[in-house]
């Protein structure tokens, strides 16, 4: 029997029946990572021992026979979310050496449950970049052709869970940085509503876009790690007072919304073919499909690259070679400052930087800040129209399968719009789930379901009935 | 395209030192970059109050937060005033 290849459902059950134990799962997980990660590059940093401690941990607990879903679990974690005592680098040369001082409310979550944690994974530097080709520490193969990218920015927790190297994973999403990898990887991926999951500990991007959630084999997963970590957190003044309820929502009868914009052009014909056989499948099983317009959605990619930069620009400025990690050396403070930052920072960090700071200086801020705020609220206003008449969306996730490892590095615009149809959920503080809907050849496609805001609920019942008819 | 001595204007704002080369690329980078944000001078102009995410801010009284720390905690830096202009 195969440990790896474990649902979080089956990985319980099988603890449940003692047909192994955590440790036994631990090792697996850990000898998997052994002949894999060093051409998958998923992981950026193992943590052996504290693992298996952890699984011996979970093993007394399990035998007690009281014990939730996730105890025992190995899990993966991106390595922008701080874990107590171990290297949190953000995949970048000014974290390279940073050892996290406490926990992410997300981590004490998942520690209260039990889980065990493998390992940091890889992602695009400060979780900037949709292909995973902007980590300092090399790019993430995709497990299912190993010339492309995983998908970013959340890559390596993608690819760890797809090459069985950890049951599920936790990445962020901005703008797409969990769903994009999900949809390249053929994994559930779910975004939180803004302000479903606390993001304390996660290392801030852009933080009004910014949530924390799982990736995973199943939806059922999803859900299972969502409601552990979901809900009201102090050290999160954004985070919500959210109780999950499970929902009886079902297709028949469920008013799909279909984006009339999302399939103009752009978009792959085979991606396109994929995205509207799931939603005919939909329709068979008596859901109505109805068209909606989202018609400034045509604005949102340059209205999240005008907002999100300008987040980073102000996030970023405290890695000035004071605080954290590294540090140059210079006879003033302001050239301490901008050596650190100079030979710390890769080049996409430098160009949203750079991007961020433009939109925001004097003479700009009126015609990129201020507009884009504007834009912004259209967009959100968009969707509540949309949501007068259906009760969910379908979307693709990307306009296109995995690419080519360094297909798009050199042409930073052609790699944004991989994010055309995951920046306006983000826009809009919405959740989205993708699910794998295909594959054209060997690389998985991902539709997209977005709710209403604190409507996972309503979003994982439809996306697992989805699951069961598209596999 | 955005001029050289603006990237360098905007890189001293950002406190980024930028080699000869970085400066190049990014002049060619930020402006096809800009030039596309020009899309949004076609979207329709929003009057009401922006305000998105249902959210309230919440403040902390920074007086009564730095009360409460102890001069061993300060973090010191290198001097300030030399070389900043």
């Amino acid at each position: 029997m195969d440990l790896t290849n474990l649902t979080i459902k089956q990985a319980h059950d099988g603890l449940k029946n003692k047909d192994f134990t955590s440790v036994d799962l631990t090792k697996a997980y850990l000898e998997k990572i052994k002949t894999e990660n060093e051409e998958i590059n998923a992981y950026l940093s193992v943590a052996e021992e504290s693992a298996l401690q952890e699984a011996e941990i979970a093993d007394q607990k399990i035998k007690t026979g009281e014990f939730g879903m996730l105890c025992g679990i190995p899990c993966a974690i991106k390595d922008a979310i701080m874990v107590e005592g171990q290297k949190c680098t953000s995949a970048s040369k000014i974290l390279e050496n940073y050892v996290a001082p406490y926990n992410a409310t997300v981590i004490e979550r998942l520690r209260a449950e039990g889980a065990v944690i493998l390992g940091k994974t890889n992602l695009d530097e400060f979780a900037m970049g949709g292909s995973g080709e902007n980590s300092a520490f090399g790019p993430t193969k995709n497990p299912h052709d190993k010339t492309r990218v995983a998908g970013g920015s959340s890559s390596g927790s993608a690819a760890a869970v797809a090459a069985n190297m950890a049951c599920y994973s936790l990445g962020s999403d901005t703008g797409g940085s969990i769903r994009l990898p999900s949809s390249f990887c053929g994994l559930a991926g779910l975004k939180p509503t803004y302000g479903a999951v606390s993001r304390y500990g996660l290392i801030a991007f852009g933080s009004s876009l910014d949530q924390i959630g799982p990736i995973t084999k199943t939806v059922e997963d999803a859900k299972i790690v969502f409601e552990a970590i979901c809900g009201k957190d102090k050290m999160d003044a954004t985070s919500q007072n959210y109780k999950f309820q499970d929902s009886k929502l079902s297709l028949k009868g469920l008013k799909i919304g279909v984006p009339k914009e999302y399939f103009v052009k752009g978009i792959d014909p085979e991606v396109e073919k994929i995205i509207k056989g799931a939603i005919e499948k939909a329709k068979a099983q008596g859901a109505e499909i109805v068209e909606v317009s989202l018609p400034s959605g045509e604005f949102a990619l340059a209205c999240y690259y005008i907002i999100a930069p300008a987040e980073a620009s102000a996030n970023l400025a405290r890695f000035d070679g004071i605080r954290y990690g590294l540090s140059e050396k210079a006879d003033n403070l302001l050239d301490v400052y901008r050596k650190t930052k100079g030979k710390g920072f890769g080049s996409e960090v430098k160009r949203r930087i750079m991007l961020g700071t433009y939109t925001l200086s004097s003479g700009y801020y009126d015609a990129y800040y201020k507009k884009a705020q504007e834009v912004r609220a259209l967009i959100k206003q968009d969707f509540a129209k949309a949501f007068e008449k259906v009760d969910i969306i379908f979307a693709p996730t990307s306009p296109v399968p995995a690419i080519k490892i360094g297909e798009k590095t050199e042409d930073p615009l052609s790699m944004y719009l991989m994010d055309i149809y995951t920046v306006s959920v983000n826009l809009a503080g919405l959740p989205g789930i993708s699910i794998p809907a295909g594959k054209i050849g060997e690389l998985p496609v991902g539709l997209q379901i977005i709710g209403k805001q604190f409507e996972e609920n309503n979003i994982l019942a439809v996306a697992q009935e989805m699951e069961s008819m598209l596999k | 395209m955005i001029s050289k001595q603006e990237v360098e204007h905007i890189a001293k704002l950002a406190r980024l030192e930028l080699t000869e080369k970085e400066t190049e690329k990014l002049q060619k980078d930020m402006s096809a970059v800009l030039d596309y944000f020009d899309l949004l001078k076609k979207a329709p102009k929003v009057e009401a109050e922006i305000k998105f995410l249902g959210l309230d801010n919440l403040r902390k009284d920074d007086a009564e937060f730095n009360k409460n720390i102890k001069k061993e905690e300060y973090i010191k830096v290198k001097s300030v005033f030399d070389g900043l202009n």
